[in-house]
C-alpha cells in the first residue's frame, strides 16, 4: 500500500481530501446543497489552477473569472448553435483558449505588480464588454441556456452525477498540481516568485515557464467554466465580470497563497459565504468587503496559515 | 463638423472626470507605492454625499464642502486600515485595495440607498454653443473646476514645502526621511487628497451623467487606465491620459459603436502596456520594475 502511495506521489493530504469529498455527500439532502456543493467544487478548481500561477509563480491575474467565463461560453456556443457534441467542444473551447493564454502571456507577463494586474484586469473587461454586446452568439446581458451534458451517450442529469463528476476533476487536478509543483519545473516557478533574475541568471528561460504556468492555469478555469455551464444549463456576462475575477482571487489569497490546499479551503468559504450571508441580504457586499479587508489586515498569509501556527504549538 | 466638435466636447468633459481619478491614483501611489483601488469608489462617495446632504435640508456650499471634507476624512480612514496592514506585498495591497472598494459600494448601498440620483446643475440648466456644438454650463463647469484642480496642484508641488516633500518621498523615502520628512504624515496627506480631488469630480458630474453606488467601478477603472496610459510616476500625465482616453471613447461611440464605447480606454491602456510600459511621455526603453 504505502510502495503503490509512493510510486503514485499520493499524499494523505489527498486521501483526506478524497475521504471528505466522499463524505459530504450525506449531508447533502437536496438538489439545492448538491448545487451550492458542485460550485464549491468547480471554483475550487479554478483557484487551484490561479493559484499555480499567483502563489507559486507570484503572477497576478485579474482576469480568471473572463477566462472561465469565456471558456464556458466557447463550449456552450459550439454545442448550442453549432451542434458540436460536449466533449468534443470543450475540446475546442480549451484548445482555444489555450492559444488565446498562450498569446497574452509574452506581452503581459512581461509586467510586475501593479502593471501585470492592470493588464489583466484590461483584458477580462475586454472580455466581459465583448460577452455583453456580442448578442447574436452570446444572448447579450441577458446569458444564454446551454444544452445539457452527455458523455458516450449518458446524460447527466442526477445532481450526485455531477458532485462525482466536479469531484473528481478536483482530485485529478489536485494531484497533477502536487507533481507539477515538486517537479522541477516547480522549483523554476517557485524560483520565480522570489526573483526572476537569479533563475535567468542560471539560464532559466524565465519567460517560457512563466507562459507556460499561464497557459496551464487558463485552461483549468476554462475547463471549470466550461462544466459548470454545462451543469447549471445557463451562462451569463456575469460569470465572466470583474467582480467573478476578484472572487477568484479572493479565494486564492483568503485560502494561502502558495499553498495547494489553501485555494480549495478559500474557494469553499467563499463559495458558503453568499449562502450563509443571505438573511443579512442587504449588508452582503458590505460583509464582504469588511471580510476581504479583515483577511488581509490580520492573516495575510490566509487561513492555511493558522493551521501552521497551530502545528507548531502542538 | 459640428458633430465633430459635439463629440470633442463631450469627451472633454468625461475625459476631465478622468484625469482627476486618475491624478488622485498617481498622487497615493508616488506616496506610498499603493494603487488604491477604491479611488472609484471616492468619486461615488462624493457625488452620493452630495446628493443625501443636499435632500437633509443643507444648503450648496456647506454641502459641497462637506461631501468633499467627509470624502477626505474617508481618505484617512482607509490609509489608517492599510498602516496596519502587516503583510505589504504588493499582491496583498492590491486585494486590501479591492476590499476596500467592495466595503465602500456595500456600505454606500446600507447607508444610502441603491437609487440612481441626480443633483441639480449649480448654475442652471442653461448652455454655450460653440460652433454649432452644445455645452452645458456644468460641463464647463467641470472643465474649469478641473483645470484649476491640474494647476493648484502644479502650484503646489513645485512651489510648496509640503508638496515638495511629497515630490521628494517619491523619489526615494529613504533619503527623504533622512531629510526630516515624515512619511506618515506625506500618507496621510496623499490619501486624503486624492480622496478630495476624486469627491470634486464625483460631485461636479453627477448632474451630467447621475450617481449610484456602483458609479465608481467603472470610473475608478477608467481613471486608472487614465494614469497609465500618461505614466503614472507623473500626476500631469494622467491629466493628458484621461483627456486622450475620455476623448478617444466619445468619438468611438460617435461614429463607431455605441456598444463598445467602455472597452476603448482598455484597449489603449494595454497598447500602452504592451509598447510604453513607462506611459505615453516616457523615454523609449525605460523599464518599470
Amino acid at each position: 500500500m504505502r510502495a503503490l502511495a509512493r510510486r503514485w506521489n499520493l499524499r494523505p493530504a489527498l486521501g483526506v481530501t478524497a475521504l471528505i469529498l466522499a463524505l459530504v455527500p450525506w449531508m447533502l439532502s437536496n438538489d439545492f446543497y448538491y448545487e451550492i456543493a458542485i460550485l464549491a467544487l468547480f471554483n475550487a478548481m479554478i483557484a487551484v489552477g490561479l493559484n499555480l500561477l499567483m502563489g507559486y509563480a507570484g503572477q497576478i491575474s485579474l482576469a480568471h473569472g473572463a477566462f472561465a467565463g469565456l471558456g464556458g461560453y466557447i463550449a456552450a456556443i459550439l454545442t448550442g448553435r453549432y451542434g458540436l457534441a460536449p466533449l468534443f467542444s470543450i475540446a475546442v473551447s480549451l484548445g482555444i483558449m489555450a492559444l488565446l493564454a498562450y498569446g497574452l502571456a509574452r506581452p503581459i507577463l512581461r509586467l510586475r505588480g501593479h502593471y501585470l494586474a492592470m493588464a489583466t484586469l484590461g483584458v477580462g473587461i475586454i472580455v466581459s464588454i465583448i460577452l455583453n454586446n456580442e448578442e447574436e452568439l452570446t444572448g447579450g446581458t441577458d446569458g444564454m441556456s446551454v444544452e445539457s451534458f452527455s458523455l458516450f451517450g449518458h446524460t447527466f442529469t442526477e445532481s450526485w452525477e455531477w458532485y462525482l463528476l466536479a469531484a473528481l476533476h478536483l482530485l485529478v487536478l489536485l494531484w497533477l498540481a502536487q507533481n507539477l509543483i515538486e517537479s522541477p519545473l516547480g522549483r523554476i516557478l517557485r524560483s520565480l516568485h522570489d526573483s526572476e533574475r537569479a533563475p535567468a541568471s542560471v539560464g532559466v528561460n524565465v519567460a517560457r515557464y512563466k507562459s507556460l504556468v499561464f497557459v496551464i492555469s487558463v485552461v483549468v478555469a476554462a475547463l471549470a467554466g466550461s462544466l459548470y455551464a454545462f451543469f447549471s444549463g445557463f451562462i451569463s456576462p456575469q460569470e465572466a465580470g470583474f467582480n467573478r475575477s476578484i472572487e477568484l482571487v479572493v479565494m486564492v489569497v483568503l485560502g494561502g497563497m502558495g499553498r495547494l490546499y489553501g485555494a480549495v479551503i478559500g474557494a469553499v468559504i467563499l463559495t458558503l459565504l453568499p449562502q450563509l450571508l443571505t438573511s443579512f441580504e442587504d449588508y452582503q457586499t458590505l460583509i464582504y468587503g469588511a471580510i476581504i479587508i479583515g483577511v488581509m489586515i490580520f492573516m495575510p498569509k490566509g487561513i492555511v496559515s493558522l493551521f501552521d501556527r497551530w502545528r507548531r504549538r502542538g | 463638423m459640428t458633430e465633430l466638435f459635439a463629440f470633442l466636447l463631450t469627451g472633454l468633459t468625461v475625459g476631465f472626470v478622468y484625469a482627476l481619478v486618475g491624478m488622485g491614483f498617481t498622487v497615493i501611489y508616488n506616496a506610498s507605492g499603493i494603487i488604491n483601488f477604491a479611488q472609484g469608489e471616492f468619486v461615488m462617495a462624493g457625488g452620493m454625499i452630495m446628493v443625501f446632504l443636499l435632500a437633509g435640508g443643507i444648503p450648496y456650499l456647506p454641502a459641497y464642502l462637506l461631501a468633499i471634507g467627509l470624502t477626505a476624512l474617508l481618505g484617512v480612514l482607509l490609509w489608517k486600515l492599510t498602516d496596519l496592514s502587516r503583510d505589504s506585498s504588493q499582491e496583498s495591497l492590491i486585494i486590501l485595495t479591492l476590499g476596500y472598494a467592495i466595503f465602500l459600494r456595500g456600505a454606500a448601498e446600507v447607508v444610502f440607498d441603491k437609487e440612481l440620483h441626480t443633483l441639480p446643475p449649480l448654475l442652471g440648466e442653461g448652455h454655450l454653443t460653440i460652433l454649432g456644438a452644445t455645452l452645458s454650463y456644468q460641463a464647463l463647469l467641470v472643465m474649469a473646476a478641473s483645470v484649476l484642480i491640474v494647476a493648484g496642484l502644479w502650484f503646489f508641488f513645485r512651489r510648496t514645502r509640503t508638496g515638495k516633500a511629497m515630490i521628494a518621498v517619491s523619489l526615494d523615502p529613504d533619503a527623504a526621511r533622512l531629510m526630516g520628512i515624515s512619511l506618515k504624515k506625506i500618507w496621510v496627506l496623499s490619501f486624503s487628497l486624492a480622496a478630495a480631488i476624486a469627491s470634486v469630480g464625483g460631485i461636479l458630474l453627477t448632474p451630467i451623467t447621475s450617481t449610484n453606488y456602483e458609479v465608481g467601478i467603472m470610473l475608478g477603472l477608467k481613471g486608472f487606465a487614465a494614469a497609465i496610459t500618461g505614466g503614472l510616476s507623473n500626476p500631469f500625465g494622467a491629466v493628458a491620459g484621461g483627456l486622450i482616453l475620455g476623448i478617444m471613447e466619445a468619438l468611438v461611440a460617435g461614429y463607431l459603436s455605441s456598444e463598445y464605447k467602455d472597452a476603448v480606454a482598455f484597449v489603449i491602456m494595454l497598447l500602452i502596456l504592451f509598447f510604453r510600459p513607462g506611459g505615453l511621455f516616457s523615454h523609449r526603453g525605460v523599464q518599470r520594475v
